[in-house]
């Protein structure tokens, strides 16, 4: 479909690796993994997969206000989610809910937020330095930028010690890449060489807008104008989401500034439960979309190395017990208190937020001696 | 306490230097105020001192110049950004209401996003379209934001290094107007803290509250005012939000006559606010109406029209007499 000549693939739809002049330099990189961590890569595929379906029945159940599917997304999300290294910042759209969960974010957190009961609110400290939700299209791309602009001002940036040198790592949408923000984050990026990679999942669709719409060009050529490398990745490939990903970061941790992913991938569901995709695009473009399946195509890869029924079944278990965990915890929440309106709105005190919840406070508490 | 006589602008430079000298994570950020010191010099000199990953001629983009500062504050920076005049500050109003705004809440606390803005804002000064605006309501209208607006260069000197301290976003509305006229800055001593209004001279007939560049314009007044034999109470807001109204109920208890004065357009303005909350609380206290002298709700006019389109003193004393004829 979007796929071009560049498109990077380590990964052959039938599950083969691609050896290439294109694939040579990222070979090695899938070579040094061991086989945990190659089994980690399906794992987290297949459990977010199930969650989220998990996640689509709750709100169609009516538990969840809105649930966001990356379904068909996983390879584009996962592979690059495990490049990162610890001390990386992740800023993530809204759809990255496996990057999160791979950094160490609880996946309720999203289900708490989807129903109603935050916005999100975790501590990115807390969660491996994966950042909030940002629901305005493209605006993380700055924070990204700004946060990865600090890095180099603190000098966490080329001393080569893989302990200390930082970069931030960026996700958006192929929507998002005509947001002036998000050429802005090219813009100061370039300027100021900043240690991080855009990873943009071109998943064909902001919501029922097709990928033409806001390009006649390929969207990886588009950062060469702004003096960003780029790379087109087949994004439903695993291996080449995680290798040119952890090369990205390896380029911007040395200091050579900015790189930038074009993953191709698909987004199989709907934009959200909101929406309605038998109203603009075709069947037969998901079929294409569903024989390219990112799970298959890597369970393929892992049995043609001897992996084994067991592994797969395991692995099927713990999707099952993370689903059937999420829809029970999703069934114990409560709502917040009232107080959470007035809550941290500043930082500092702030006399007109304090006496409107005082006003409040005083107003709840009429009714309820009026009730009682 | 050492008194030195000084502009706003240079006070203000002061100011700055003083909040980046005390804390190395204050870090300047806008367009041309790195080599050039800004086109109103208020960054002059700060780059050769501070050097340039602390003094940013950053790219032409004002989204981007806010939304990078979102991003260093996430990393324990306090940037200070500049927008170079009032009407180019749209461009960053997404970042500024939605992302910078709303941070703090979204994050629950957790982190702090202590960036400062500021903003050369109002007219007077003869300049084309865009160059003479005063959207500081839109901000203060925000949830998350603190708006302040000093009036002297005593208060340009400390406010900005209070901006620069508060843990809080703060819109920094600095009256482009007033840069350039001289006066006292304390290098010691106690600071008004940041959100107090001020009651600047005092009187008995009629209260006259106003921010900015007003605040001259409603002294002026208020001494040709006297000149007639009306004692008038001018307070000078400082604080756009939170408004610190104890000082205006007090004078207005006392006074029984409000008017509020800015260049701002009326309509749905902080004027506005201060009307409907003094008539709130302070109904039984007011013999008039709270009335509005203010820019009118228009867009800002071609220069040579400023004069008609912009409160003076003619203006303001013609409300004080409306207010007195109740
Ligand atoms: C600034 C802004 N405009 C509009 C929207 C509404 N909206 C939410 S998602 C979306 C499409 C985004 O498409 P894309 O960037 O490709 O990301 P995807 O949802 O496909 O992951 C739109 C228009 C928004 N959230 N923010
Ligand atoms: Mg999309």
């Amino acid at each position: 479909m979007s796929y071009t000549e560049a498109t990077v693939q380590l990964l052959s739809p039938q599950g083969s690796l691609v050896e290439s002049d294109a694939t040579a330099p990222y070979l090695p990189l899938i070579a040094g993994l061991d086989e945990s961590r190659l089994l980690d890569f399906h794992r987290q595929m297949v459990v977010i997969r199930r969650f989220d379906i998990e996640a689509g029945n709750l709100q169609r159940q009516g538990q969840l206000a809105l649930w966001i599917p990356s379904l068909g997304q996983e390879a584009a999300q996962v592979g690059s989610g495990y490049a990162a290294r610890s001390q990386d910042h992740i800023f993530p759209a809204y759809r990255e809910h496996v990057v999160g969960r791979i950094r160490g974010l609880d996946p309720m957190r999203i289900i708490e937020m989807l129903r109603g009961l935050s916005h999100g609110g975790w501590v990115p400290e807390e969660t491996g330095n994966f950042h909030l939700f940002t629901l305005v299209i493209g605006s993380q791309a700055l924070h990204a930028t700004g946060y990865a602009m600090g890095m180099r001002f603190d000098g966490v940036v080329g001393t080569g010690d893989p302990e200390v040198d930082a970069a931030t790592l960026v996700y958006f949408g192929d929507g998002a890449t005509s947001q002036g923000d998000v050429n802005e984050a090219f813009v100061f990026a370039a300027s100021y060489q900043t240690p991080q990679v855009f990873f943009l999942q071109n998943n064909h669709w902001a919501i029922s807008v097709p990928v033409e719409r806001q390009s006649r060009t390929p969207l990886y050529l588009r950062p060469a104008g702004f003096g960003i490398p780029s790379v087109q990745i087949d994004g439903n490939d695993v291996l080449a989401s995680y290798a040119t990903t952890r090369a990205g970061l390896d380029a911007a941790r040395a200091g050579e500034g900015p790189r930038f992913i074009e993953a191709l991938t698909y987004r199989m569901g709907a934009h959200t439960t909101s929406d309605d995709p038998t109203k603009y695009r075709e069947d037969e473009e998901t079929r294409f979309w569903s024989e390219r399946d990112p799970i298959t195509r890597y369970e393929a890869y892992l049995r043609g190395k001897g992996v084994g029924d067991d592994f797969f079944r395991e692995v099927a278990v713990e999707a099952e017990d993370l689903a059937a965990d999420a829809r029970r915890r999703t069934l114990a929440l409560t709502d917040p208190p009232t107080s959470k309106v007035f809550a941290h709105v500043y930082t500092d005190a702030h006399p007109l937020v304090a006496e409107e919840a005082a006003w409040y406070s005083a107003f709840e508490a009429g009714y309820e001696e009026a009730g009682s | 306490m050492t008194e030195r006589m000084m502009p706003m602008a240079k006070a203000i430079n002061e100011g700055l230097r003083a909040a980046m000298t005390a804390d190395p994570s204050v870090l300047l950020m806008g367009e041309d105020i790195g080599t050039l010191g800004g086109v109103f010099r208020v960054t002059e000199g700060l780059k050769a001192e501070f050097g340039e990953n602390r003094v940013l001629d950053t790219p032409l983009a004002e989204s981007g110049i806010v939304g990078t500062a979102i991003g260093l504050a996430m990393r324990g920076y306090r940037p200070v950004c500049e927008i170079q005049f009032d009407g180019f500050i749209f461009p960053g109003f997404d970042q500024i209401t939605s992302q910078l705004a709303k941070l703090t809440y979204r994050h629950e606390g957790s982190q702090a996003f202590p960036v400062v803005i500021r903003v050369p804002y109002g007219g007077h000064i003869g300049a084309v379209e865009h160059h003479q605006e005063s959207p500081e309501a839109y901000f203060a209208h925000t949830a998350g934001l603190r708006v302040v607006s000093p009036a002297t260069p005593n208060d340009g000197y400390w406010m900005i290094q209070q901006a620069i301290a508060s843990n809080d976003p703060v819109l920094f509305f600095e009256p482009k107007s007033r840069y350039w006229q001289k006066g006292e800055v304390a290098d010691d001593g106690v600071p008004t803290p940041l959100h107090q209004s001020r009651v600047v001279r005092t009187g008995t007939q009629v209260t006259l509250v106003g921010h900015g560049a007003m605040v001259a314009q409603l002294l002026q007044a208020a001494e040709v005012a006297a000149g007639e034999g009306t004692s008038v109470e001018v307070i000078d807001l400082r604080s756009l939000s939170p408004i610190d109204f104890a000082p205006i109920l007090a004078s207005v208890q006392k006074t029984g006559h409000l008017v509020v004065a800015q260049e701002a357009p009326g309509n749905v303005s902080v004027g506005s606010e201060i009307a409907a909350t003094i008539a709130e609380r302070a109904f039984f206290s007011l013999e008039a109406p709270v009335l509005r002298v203010s820019g009118f709700d228009t867009p800002f006019p071609p220069a040579k029209l400023e004069g008609a389109y912009l409160p003076d003193v003619d203006r303001i004393l013609e409300a004080v007499d409306r207010s007195l004829a109740y």
